[in-house]
């Protein structure tokens, strides 16, 4: 207990503390008293329950009342419920990105450990009600419970461990397993943890024998203890299936290694020590499991990967938030129409968007009725997909298709507040659009563009108003990926800024202010890197080489891939933008100008079902005699990445390092674990060597030092 | 189009256990429209072969309609009790007889043919809505004198029956108290309350979260020498004391009620057949006396006379107004077939929902006396009315019985 209180005092001196009142009550139909346990921090459920160190030691005092409530025979049972709609969420922690000393890291372990075992080790049976959220320390405290119920309007129920860059520590590596199986337990916590966090529900959690009842949700809590009184009684029998201890376990942990290559491809240690566990917790050794999961827990938090998930973590749930440099909520203008120029599949996209979102009237134009019918044709049949899977229903189908219209003139935009181009990517057609729209437009009316690369200010340059001129930047898949760069152009006022920040967070766009700079972040950032790996083919290097040559950090694709994906073409043209702007940094690949004009999508061929360089592409290009070998391609990449970003911090093209993060995060998919790119240049020392410093202080996103 | 009334027929009832109003009642941080969803749902539950969507009216009263028992109370607590959307719901007040009225309007209902099944009840959390909360008497019932300010005041309602009725002392009301709370003490120990209590779950920011499994007001081992202790806040000296009145209570009921034949339909219970209903009014300042012309209506309209009801479950609101009703008809104060089970003073009266805690009981005693034909539920209801329902035993043994019956009248007279 002391230990707990040291710790809290050093480490988690702002921990919102959760209390765990002790309540006796009677079970229905005279099955005897019960002890029920309400974990609550007194505040509602936007505040959700966690433990910290204070926490944990005021549970302890209310498990030592249980002990002995239950060793004079005043309770047949013991259990412990939440707070409306939340039970428990895990750990605090806030602290835990402070701790600096492994023997508190290790304690952290090691207290969730010896609290929870005490309530396994009643000499009652004990229940956990899940009545609402749990993750991670949340779910396993009801792990340590004899019997679980959950129910059925539980939004999140989850290990999130491994997606952080931590293990389930305080049980849930070693009881789920020995509970639901070992296939069941790599689901939550390797497969759905390393799936963006994927969540169960109520239902699901069930269905997977985490809870042994499924209780609606209308009288959860009284039903539950019908339900623990009928099993006290032994009027209700829980059976639990058999588990195969032999092939099926081994099978299962290989089943986890294959989902943590493909998804961390070794870069986060944390999926592969929880699979560790996993695995040596077949034989039901529960202590010698716990000390492996208080050894793992010890040295993940005093790694920098962890820290990385958690500045990742802090990234997309509070900076996306609250958006660097955005102006006041205040100035943004109520946008009750959305024209959309061009009809092409960009611009279809986003008439889908806008009008499932915004649910206003939009508008799509373009140049003849074929293509204006293809538009809408386009968003009706999405619509209908949309009915088919049952995501809308037909009222709101029949809806969403009635706000969705086409025109040849602009004229339909008279009462548009937001108008956004997505016409081809050239100067003078995109300024010419403009000059149409605001013909026709109100001198408030926001016109925004989903340009690329090209510059803003120059496309508001001739306008009237040019301060309403905003860009608008999305990422292909539209409805997949959440980035969306705002550019403010030279002229921007606040009012056209302020709303096209309402507007994305109406679209539930992840937004990062960005200035008026070339190819703005994502795109500067990957052509800054691919052209370092297309340099190195271009000299010679083996493009099998030069694609693999960033393995190690587990991005989403490898180059090559991410081109496929791009398109050379566009890639070219993004090239092309920053080549004029930065010619001593982004060069132009010859070669890549050969695979465009000989019109392939790829260097990549998958005809013989595996991934494998086009042999066709091979042929097209002419390299020269200084292969690079992978190691100093990635040194290359890696150092140019640093010199890139650097660059980009000193224009001011965002506020910080933690937009370029949150960019490359929500934008490309970037590893959450590495904290986007800045935390792990900084890691591996590439920052140092490329620029004599950091690019954030010792302690943010790594472990203080 | 030629109609036959059908049968209405009482097919089960339920209720929460009652809770003591205020910062120390079990309930006090639990929602109302939570009450009376719980015993929607308990409902359902017991009686599994009933399709959800065969129930055609949610009729659920309450007094004070606003916050969580407004929102027409009924359609709400329909749709989060998990009824289909397709069952309508509406909100009903007549005060104390609230979930009496919502009875005998969806029997009337079912009577008529408009439906087959209803669930009728009330809930009243007169911690969260105090008695009279946002009331706006009209002025001109003082400037005119329309009614006597005292009528507004419950308590000031009873001490005006023991005027009218000076043989009505305080020593017999608190004497009736008494006995009250020995039958609730005795019917508890003989688990005859708690079959249809629905356990509530209810939560305290401090405690955390509790369970009701049992009714909170009572007080076993209440004595005379105790009662007589006690102030009488309504006026010196008085007669009416917190002890032989019943508190302030939240609380929830519900019932099924089921034309006969539809019940046979759906294999639901029979527990009691509907035999005739009335309410009526009488002065506002003495409002307890309600029961009585109520009474007086049902029987002639049901052809019945005093001595054919063989028991009794009459609303305590107060026990001067009880003993009023026992008078009136030369009922002996400890007559057994009145309020067996104890009634309002032990139990508690959260006012809208106590129509149907008497009906639940009354099915309860009918299961238990083969013997007995008939009985009525009955109440005052302030503002001066009183509503009484008569109900019929399924259970009735047939003419061999009358004997029994008339019997065990005499012998409660003789007492």
């Amino acid at each position: 207990m002391s230990d707990l209180t040291r710790l809290a005092a050093e480490v988690f001196p702002d921990e919102l503390v959760s209390h765990f009142p002790v309540r006796v009550l009677d079970l229905p139909n005279g099955a005897g008293k019960f002890a029920l346990i309400t974990i609550d921090n007194g505040f509602d459920h936007t505040k959700p329950n966690t433990f910290g160190p204070a926490g944990l030691a005021e549970l302890g005092a209310a498990i030592d009342t249980i002990e002995a409530l239950a060793a004079a025979g005043d309770i047949v049972a013991a259990g412990v419920t939440g707070k409306p709609f939340i039970f428990a969420v895990g750990a605090d922690l806030k602290g835990v990105e402070k701790v600096t000393d492994r023997g508190h890291a290790h304690a952290i372990g090691k207290a969730g450990h010896d609290t929870f075992k005490r309530l396994t080790a009643l000499s009652v049976p004990t229940f956990a009600f899940y009545n609402g959220a749990a993750m991670g320390g949340g779910v396993e405290i009801g792990l340590a419970c004899t019997y679980r119920t959950i129910s059925t309007a539980v939004p999140a129920f989850s290990l999130p461990e491994c997606f952080l860059g931590l293990v389930p520590g305080w049980g849930g590596c070693v009881l789920l397993p020995n509970l639901i199986g070992p296939d069941n337990a790599v689901t939550v916590i390797i497969e759905n943890a390393l799936n963006q966090n994927r969540q169960l529900n109520g239902p699901k959690a069930f269905k997977l024998g985490i809870a042994d009842a499924l209780v609606d949700s209308a009288d959860f809590l009284a039903r539950s203890l019908v339900w623990a009184g009928k099993v006290v009684s032994g009027e209700i029998v829980v059976e639990r299936p058999e588990i195969d201890r032999g092939a099926g376990w081994d099978a299962a942990v290989a089943r986890g290694r294959a989902i943590a290559d493909s998804k961390v491809h070794g870069a986060s240690p944390a999926p592969y020590r929880a699979l560790e566990i996993i695995d040596a917790a077949r034989d039901g050794d529960v202590q010698a499991g716990f000390d492996a999961e208080d050894d793992a827990l010890a040295d993940l938090i005093m790694g920098d990967e962890l820290r990385a998930g958690l500045y990742s973590f802090n990234l997309v749930q509070k900076r996306a938030k609250r958006p660097a440099g955005a102006p006041d909520r205040k100035l943004a203008r109520p946008v009750t129409k959305v024209g959309v120029v061009g009809a092409g599949l960009m611009a279809s996209q986003l008439a889908l968007l806008f009008a499932r979102r915004l649910r206003v009237p939009v508008v799509l134009t373009d140049i003849d009725q074929e293509r204006v019918d293809k538009g809408v044709g386009y968003v009706h049949d999405e619509v209908d997909k949309l009915l088919l899977r049952g995501r809308v229903s037909a009222d709101a189908a029949n809806r969403l298709k009635a706000l969705v219209t086409g025109s040849l003139t602009k004229d339909a935009f008279a009462d548009a507040d937001f108008v956004i181009e997505a016409v081809f990517e050239e100067m003078a057609v995109k300024q010419q659009v403009f000059a149409e729209v605001e013909a026709v437009v109100s001198p408030t009316c926001v016109l925004a563009t989903n340009t690329s690369s090209l510059s803003i200010t120059e496309m508001a340059s001739k306008l009237a108003h040019p301060e309403r001129v905003v860009g608008f930047h999305f990422f292909n898949p539209v409805a997949v990926l959440p980035l969306l760069e705002i550019v403010r152009a030279e002229q921007t006022d606040d009012g056209a800024l302020a709303t096209a920040f309402a507007v994305s967070k109406q679209l539930k766009k992840t937004s990062v202010l960005v200035k008026d700079a070339p190819a703005f972040v994502v795109n500067r950032v990957l052509t800054r890197f691919l052209g370092e790996v297309l340099a190195a083919v271009d000299e010679g290097t083996p493009i099998e080489v030069a694609d693999n040559a960033l393995a190690p950090l587990g991005l989403p694709m490898s180059p090559m891939v991410l081109l496929e994906l791009v398109g050379p073409a566009i890639a070219a043209h993004v090239g092309g933008t920053l080549h004029g702007a930065f010619p001593d940094r982004f060069g132009v690949s010859p070669n890549l100008e050969r695979v465009v004009k000989a019109g392939k999508r790829s260097f990549l061929t998958w005809a013989s079902g595996a991934q494998e360089v086009d042999p066709e592409v091979v042929a097209l290009l002419e390299v020269g005699d200084s292969p690079s070998t992978e190691e100093q391609v990635r040194d290359r990449a890696l150092a140019a990445l640093a010199d890139e970003i650097d660059r980009m911090l000193e224009e001011g093209v965002v506020a910080a390092p933690q937009d370029i993060d949150l960019c490359m995060i929500t934008g490309a998919g970037w590893p959450f674990h590495l904290g986007g790119i800045t935390p792990y240049l900084d890691r591996a020392g590439v920052t140092e060597k490329t620029l004599g410093k950091r690019f954030l202080p010792a302690g943010t996103a790594s472990v203080p030092r | 189009m030629p109609r036959n009334v059908r049968d209405v027929v009482f097919v089960d009832g339920v209720r929460t256990p009652f809770g003591k109003a205020g910062p120390k009642g079990i309930y006090h941080e639990t929602r109302a429209d939570d009450l009376v969803i719980a015993c929607i749902r308990e409902l359902m539950r017991r009686n599994p072969s009933l399709p959800p969507a065969r129930v055609d009216e949610v009729a659920i009263a309450a007094t004070t309609q606003i916050g969580d028992q407004g929102l027409t109370i009924g359609r709400t607590a329909a749709l989060l009790a998990g009824l289909p959307r397709e069952v309508p719901g509406y909100a009903i007040d007549r005060m104390c007889a609230g979930a009496m009225t919502a009875v005998t309007t969806a029997a009337g209902g079912i009577a008529f043919g408009a439906y087959d099944v209803v669930v009728a009840g009330g809930v009243e959390h007169m911690g969260r809505h105090p008695m009279g909360e946002g009331a706006d008497p009209n002025p001109r019932i003082i400037s005119e004198q329309l009614v006597d300010p005292s009528a507004l005041v419950m308590g000031n309602t009873a001490e005006n029956i023991h005027d009218r009725f000076p043989q009505l002392t305080k020593e017999r009301a608190d004497r009736f108290a008494v006995g009250s709370q020995e039958k609730a003490a005795k019917a508890y120990a003989d688990n005859l309350i708690q079959p249809d209590l629905v356990p509530v779950a209810a939560r305290s920011v401090e405690q955390g979260w509790g369970l009701a499994t049992a009714d909170e007001p009572m007080r076993p081992g209440t004595t005379l020498e105790g009662l007589a202790a006690l102030k009488t806040p309504f006026r010196p000296h008085g007669r009416v004391t917190a002890g032989n009145a019943a508190g302030l209570n939240d609380g929830a009921t519900a019932c099924l009620l089921a034309a006969e034949d539809t019940a046979r339909e759906l294999g639901l219970p029979i527990k009691m057949r509907l035999v005739q209903f009335a309410f009526a009014g009488v002065e506002p300042e003495v409002m307890g006396i309600g029961p009585v012309p109520a009474t007086e209506k049902a029987l002639e309209r049901a052809g019945l006379s005093i001595d054919d009801i063989g028991l009794f479950e009459l609303n305590e609101a107060f026990a001067v107004q009880v003993l009023s009703f026992l008078d009136h008809y030369k009922i002996a104060d400890d007559d057994p077939r009145v309020n067996k089970y104890g009634g309002a003073i032990a139990f508690g009266h959260p006012l809208a929902s106590s129509g149907v805690r008497l009906m639940t009981q009354l099915a309860r005693q009918f299961e238990a006396h083969p013997e007995v034909r008939y009985g009525l539920t009955s109440m005052c209801i302030g503002l001066g009315m009183g509503g009484t329902v008569i109900w019929e035993n399924p259970n009735w043994t047939g003419a061999d019985a009358d004997a029994t019956t008339a019997g065990a009248n005499s012998e409660g007279n003789d007492k």
